[in-house]
């Protein structure tokens, strides 16, 4: 057994425990923390079929923000783990059909027949200073650039689109214009006022 | 025998990586003790105050006995924490904040990995920061934690946008995720560094990188006057400290990143003086300073303050800058721009 497929084994561990995990674990943040190991582990797998830019983006994006803000809204949910729990049996039998059906597209994907080694050959290795990224840029931005950019535009459609139907403006809340704040001269806010000094009544009589 | 010579060859390699580890992490705790040290004196100079001055000369053992203290101390776990997470949170927070050095260039030659996705691996690592505050706080059971990770996650995610955009510029200056081309796309004195045709991106990714940070005028994690300490309030001891140490190697990390994409790293600003790792230091301890100088100025922004900072200023001019920048290189004067 050589270093990298040591590596491949103990990250492929990690990955399918945390994957268990992700659906065991009774409380859902550590489910949350669970899928984040997931998803740095599959990042180390990517690594290792060289595909770097793939892999980093994968922590940058899913476990830098996605997770974050999946985190974000679990750990402000009140869970009643007892109620999620009371439909189990009845929901058994639709839950067994769909796990039937994916191990059936696994098995038909992951056999040897269409996608074996004969097959699909393992890519050749490449030098270190093969740059995978600017690979993938040139790639996206000639042969694929129209389904990029349809992808772009119904990514900018959904955001959009999330955006109108939250937002709702609220007449009883007070906003506040920071241009406003900004524009206040000394004027607008102040008087100075120009005061005669005063004796003080009584002082002045006993002193002297 | 052939199998034995090859482990060999591993075991030395992985034993001399782990001599370079350690010939980086040792100076770098030391620069974050003595940039506590450094930060307390020059506050206290800009507020007309002495700073430590008791424990050694001029108080220079001051951080020393600050760590010893720290680490005598009993680390207490509150009973209604959850006890696994509470211990996993400083490390999730101090292992990216050493981790992203790995790639940091300080002159040509001197580097732990040269690798050509560089810029994307600081900015993989460093968005996993994050996780330390959030679990710190989530863990601890208490409503002043909690609500300092809640604010620590939304804040540290809508400037990582910012941030990012804001090296999409320097990406597109240098023509490379690499570094060290990155510094070498600025030779040729001062007036090439990528300050000047992204200024407006520098800007912002020094203020982002102090929100980042979490350090004061973006500190609302900690605030002390609403939240106590934010996350770490219920950390002691040691504990308490890897926070601290996370918080102030970060805070350099930033002040070298800033170094080597926008002030020219290792490069000497004039012609006639000699490159090295003096000026990645200098350029790196003025950056420091700037952090320093922030602190003792600003007042701390309210939170809805610092988020339409972060989306509706920030995100808005790194944008048209990309755009501006793209656009000019198209232009004969696309020269000013590399």
């Amino acid at each position: 057994m050589t270093y990298t497929t040591a590596i491949f084994y103990f990250f492929a561990a990690i990955l399918v425990f945390a994957g268990l995990r992700v659906i065991t674990a009774r409380n859902p943040v550590h489910a949350a923390l669970y899928l984040v190991l997931a998803f740095f582990t599959a990042a180390g797998l990517w690594m290792l079929l060289e595909a770097e830019f793939l892999a980093i983006t994968l922590v940058l994006v899913y476990v830098g923000a996605v997770m974050v803000l999946f985190l974000f809204v679990v750990m402000m949910l009140d869970i009643n783990l007892e109620k999620l729990r009371e439909g189990f049996w009845d929901y058994l039998p639709l839950a067994g059909f769909v796990a039937v059906l994916l191990v059936i597209e696994m098995a038909l994907i992951l056999g040897s027949r269409h996608f074996g080694l004969e097959v699909m050959g393992a890519p050749a290795s490449h030098a270190a200073d093969y740059s995978n990224t600017k690979e993938l840029g040139r790639v996206l931005y000639t042969e694929y650039v129209y389904a990029f950019e349809l992808a772009a535009v119904i990514l900018l459609v959904a955001i959009v689109a999330a955006i109108a139907l939250t937002l709702r403006r609220r007449k009883d809340s007070k906003y506040i214009d920071p241009a406003e704040q900004v524009k206040v001269k000394r004027n607008d806010r102040l008087r100075i006022v120009k005061m005669q000094a005063t004796q003080r009544p009584g002082a002045g009589e006993g002193g002297a | 025998m052939e199998n034995v010579g090859m482990d060999w060859a591993a075991i030395q390699t992985v034993v001399w990586t782990l001599i370079k580890i350690l010939a980086l992490v040792v100076p770098l705790m030391l620069g974050v003790a003595y940039l506590t040290y450094a930060e307390r004196k020059i506050i206290g100079w800009m507020q007309v105050r002495i700073g430590p001055n008791r424990v050694g000369f001029q108080g220079l053992l001051q951080p020393i006995a600050d760590a010893v203290k720290l680490l005598m101390k009993e680390i207490i776990i509150p009973s209604g924490a959850s006890r696994g997470l509470f211990i996993l949170g400083p490390i999730l927070a101090i292992a990216p904040a050493l981790a992203a050095w790995a790639v940091i260039p300080f002159t040509d030659t001197l580097v732990l990995a040269n690798i050509n996705a560089g810029l994307l691996y600081v900015m993989a690592i460093t968005s996993m920061g994050v996780y330390g505050v959030i679990i710190a706080g989530w863990a601890s059971n208490s409503k002043y934690a909690f609500l300092g990770a809640m604010r620590s996650a939304a804040q540290i995610v809508s400037y990582e946008i910012a941030m990012g955009f804001a090296l999409v510029g320097v990406l597109m200056a240098a023509q490379s995720l690499n570094l060290s081309d990155i510094v070498h796309g600025q030779s040729g004195g001062w007036w090439h560094w990528y300050i000047w045709p992204l200024f407006p991106l520098f800007v912002v990714y020094l203020i982002s990188g102090v929100a980042e940070t979490n350090r004061a005028p973006f500190d609302v994690a900690e605030g002390e006057s609403e939240i106590v300490a934010g996350f770490h309030v219920e950390y002691s001891g040691m504990a308490f400290a890897v926070f601290f140490l996370a918080e102030y190697a970060n805070m350099i990390l930033i002040a070298a990143l800033t170094t080597l994409m926008f002030l020219g790293g290792w490069l000497s600003p004039v012609g006639f003086l000699p490159d090295g790792i003096v000026w990645w230091l200098l350029k790196t301890g003025f950056v420091l300073f700037l952090f320093l100088w922030f602190r003792a100025t600003f007042p701390r922004y309210r939170y809805d303050q610092i988020m339409r900072l972060g989306w509706k200023v920030f995100i808005p001019i790194t944008l048209v800058w990309i755009i501006v920048v793209g656009g000019m290189m198209q232009t004969p004067y696309g020269y000013l721009f590399h």
